[in-house]
């Protein structure tokens, strides 16, 4: 009476939660008004940019898993969000064959090479961006204006000048916060700093959408939120503690927090997953880590902003936070021994 | 007052929260359910050594008689589920796949089916020693699932001593209700299994621990408790694997059991609330376990419910009577979680089987779902009860590199509950290969030379 032949296996037999290209998925969709914003404060160049940043991306890793004879390598939608990151992290007006060229840098060096999604050792969206860091330092600190007039209708020229020719900046440029407070000892008031009034790297500077971005994926689960708590929480306590000893030096606590690239890299790059502890405790002490470089590069360093090599080199040491930061397997311990 | 209701119920750390698919059979009282025209014995439906036949082919038998005894301490005995013919000793179909031996069963039909007696224990007047030797004689092994002789685990060793008896009613698997069931149709029988229970143990309390989404069966209980008896009811947080003995100790008394050790450790004992109703039932009357209370139940099955199934029956008769759909595409022995999916219906159920659950095509896990690199998200990590890192233990197991997870990641602790399999985001099947594992390490180990 029965007609088929029962399938096997071993248990569990059901299974639950999200899957891993679901999380991806949804770590793209918390990114998709930050960079609806960008677009709408910096107009033309930012689009052009940010899908220029996609496609290097996404045919870099379509082309590499092919040609190892991999199927479907964009399913798991895991470099759809190293794009988007990377174009976020850029000047809106970098030239675009320099976008390029970064993207496929980022994933055939920071992510290929490791062997693909889940092994990669650094963000590989800052892997791209360190490197447009160390090959074009001039091109990546010009900053242009926010909300210019002509945003809608104007390429800049920077933005399409030919490979290896020097870029011409035919348009308003602008400096960031941080610069303005390194350089010239400017705070920028908070309240812009948080709606993205500001100039600054193309999605950085709307620190209310990401912080959207972020709470809706730790609402599904899909974030660990002890990343940037710790992170941020560090970078707010040290910054707060030294302009209260000496206010002249050491800007205040929440223009730390939302200034420069903190916010995007605190709650979308620290919390790779794959880069990142994978104990609680571990996380905590990660997100610690990298907002102490943050604030040390910052203040000491000879940049205006180390968010990205703050996050690098605690990504670093992530296997190494996993490897000394072990739970206490139940038990064990002196409390629980064979008696 | 208030506060009560504010507090939650104790549990463990960590664990998981599958759906429960009870609501289809926890209302469904306990039936009774034919005599199959053959049952089908297998010799060893414990942990240790088979049974040893005593009757011969051709014989005829009384339902509860002795077909075979045990072979020694860790070894139950074997009773007829049937009054009817030996038609035969040999080798029977088992759930592993193999052949193993055992014994065919042909019922008499239209017999009345009375249970033979033998000679009572009695509590009072028993020895802790002489009840050991009742349970062992009755036949009755952990039927939470794991088939442990359930009288091994009441013998406390030298120098040890037990202070709490614990009755485990969690039922955490999805689906199972038998245990449900039990605690709201059976709770002399349960009560009285304690009073022997406490008597072998020495313990001086006993508390049943009840999963929260049985409020019923809690309530049941405690009306139920003689007030000269140091025993309680004890409601926990619905969570998977509550039901694990290790879990259920630290959610009810806060010990853990040590690394490599046994709850008899930490001065506890655990049985299953089933078990404990078999035994009030059985001892009175020097009565063997001749059938069980199973669910049979998922969305293959027609008439879900719970049902007193004799010992012996085999999956297809089962199936047939609960009215299956003809297009049953996988069949668990136990719950979803860590039950036994079945590769033959001719197979018997046996003294550890507490549910049948059948799938169809649609509600199997998919074959299609895609594995994934570990994206190191740390779901694993936070399901796994025993705080082991299963992440880890994965990519170790993938280089084969079975020595570094047990001296250094603790594998030999896993139980094998599959909660990160289970969240696993990237769909790798992490216990399968810690199964995979411990089997490699225990086979290796099994040949090494004795120093």
């Amino acid at each position: 009476m029965f007609k088929k032949t029962l399938h096997i296996g071993t248990s569990p037999h059901i299974i639950g939660g999200s899957s891993t290209d679901q999380i991806m998925r949804n770590v793209v969709f918390a990114l998709l008004p930050v960079a609806a914003f960008a677009v709408y404060t910096f107009g033309l160049s930012a689009l052009l940019l940010l899908i220029t940043a996609l496609a290097s991306c996404l045919l870099t890793e379509y082309f590499l898993n092919r040609w190892i004879g991999k199927s479907s390598p964009l399913s798991d939608w895991s470099v759809t969000i190293t794009g988007l990151l990377y174009g976020l992290t850029l000047p809106p007006h970098l030239p675009l064959w320099m976008v390029f060229v970064g993207g496929v840098i980022a994933v055939a060096l920071g992510k290929f090479i490791f062997g693909g999604l889940g092994y990669n050792v650094f963000n590989p969206a800052l892997v791209g961006r360190a490197f447009i860091q160390a090959a074009f330092p001039v091109a990546i600190t010009t900053w242009m204006a926010p909300f210019l007039p002509d945003r809608f209708s104007h390429i800049p020229g920077s933005t399409l000048t030919l490979p290896f020719l020097k870029p011409v900046y035919d348009i308003t440029s602008g400096a960031t916060p941080l610069s303005l407070m390194k350089f010239e000892h400017h705070t920028t008031d908070t309240y812009n700093l948080l709606m993205g009034m500001t100039s600054g790297s193309t999605g950085e500077t709307s620190a209310l959408l990401i912080l959207l971005g972020g709470l809706y994926l730790i609402a599904r689960k899909m974030m660990n939120w002890r990343i940037p708590v710790a992170l941020l929480g560090t970078v707010y306590l040290i910054s707060t503690v030294l302009h209260w000893s000496n206010p002249d030096i050491y800007p205040g606590g929440l223009f730390m927090l939302f200034s420069g690239g903190l916010m995007l890299g605190a709650v979308f790059m620290a919390t790779d997953m794959v880069a990142s502890p994978i104990t609680p405790l571990g996380a905590t002490v990660y997100g610690i880590i990298i907002g102490i470089m943050i604030y040390v590069i910052r203040v000491w360093g000879g940049l205006p902003e180390g968010v990205m090599y703050a996050i690098l080199f605690g990504n670093a040491v992530s296997p190494h936070i996993d490897n000394f930061i072990r739970p206490r397997v139940y038990g064990t311990g002196k409390q629980w021994s064979k008696s | 007052m208030l506060f009560d209701l504010l507090k939650k119920n104790p549990t463990f750390r960590h664990g998981i929260h599958p759906p429960q698919f009870k609501e289809d059979t926890r209302d469904k009282p306990i039936r009774h359910f034919p005599f199959a025209p053959v049952m089908i014995i297998p010799l060893a439906q414990h942990i240790g050594k088979p049974s040893v036949p005593v009757v011969s082919e051709g014989q005829e038998v009384t339902r509860g008689q002795l077909l075979a005894r045990a072979d020694g301490f860790v070894s139950v005995p074997m009773h007829a589920p049937a009054s009817g013919v030996i038609k035969k000793i040999g080798r029977v179909p088992s759930i592993s796949g193999k052949m193993v031996p055992g014994i065919f069963l042909e019922p008499f039909p239209g017999s009345s089916q009375e249970v033979l007696e033998g000679k009572p224990v009695k509590v009072e007047t028993s020895t802790p020693e002489e009840i050991i030797n009742a349970i062992q004689n009755a036949g009755i092994v952990g039927l939470g699932g794991a088939a442990f002789p359930t009288h091994v685990k009441l013998k406390i060793p030298e120098g040890k001593h037990a202070d709490t008896l614990i009755i485990n009613g969690a039922e955490c698997e999805p689906y199972l209700t038998t245990d449900h069931r039990v605690m709201l149709e059976q709770a002399p029988d349960i009560i009285q299994g304690v009073r022997y229970l406490l008597k072998a143990t020495g313990a001086t309390r006993a508390i049943i621990g009840i999963e929260s989404n049985k409020p019923d069966a809690a309530v049941n209980l405690r009306n139920h408790l003689p007030p000269d008896l140091p025993l309680s009811v004890q409601v926990v947080e619905v969570k998977y694997p509550q039901g694990a003995e290790k879990m259920l100790i630290t959610a009810i008394l806060d010990r853990e059991v040590p690394s490599g050790g046994l709850p008899i450790d930490v001065h506890t004992v655990v049985v299953n609330v089933a078990t404990t109703a078999e035994i009030g039932r059985l001892l009175p009357h020097g009565r063997g376990i001749q059938e069980r209370v199973i669910t049979i139940t998922g969305p293959g099955i027609k008439k879900k419910g719970n049902y007193w199934i004799p010992i012996g029956t085999p999956l297809r008769y089962i199936l047939e009577q609960a009215g299956a759909e003809e297009d049953i595409d996988r069949v668990f022995m136990g719950g979803p979680m860590m039950g036994t999916a079945v590769s033959s219906l001719d197979i018997p159920i046996t003294k550890g089987t507490s549910g049948i659950v059948a799938f169809r095509e649609e509600e199997a896990r998919k074959k299609d779902v895609k594995i994934y690199p570990c994206i190191h998200c740390g779901a694993c990590v936070d399901a796994c009860p025993l705080f082991l890192n299963p992440s880890k233990l994965g990519i170790l197991a993938k280089f084969k590199d079975y020595h570094t997870m047990a001296s250094d990641y603790n594998l030999m602790d896993c139980f094998e509950c599959g909660s990160c399999t289970y969240v696993c985001p990237s769909h790798i099947p992490l216990v399968q290969y810690f199964r995979i594992s411990k089997l490699v390490l225990r086979n290796e180990k099994a040949k090494a030379p004795h120093v």
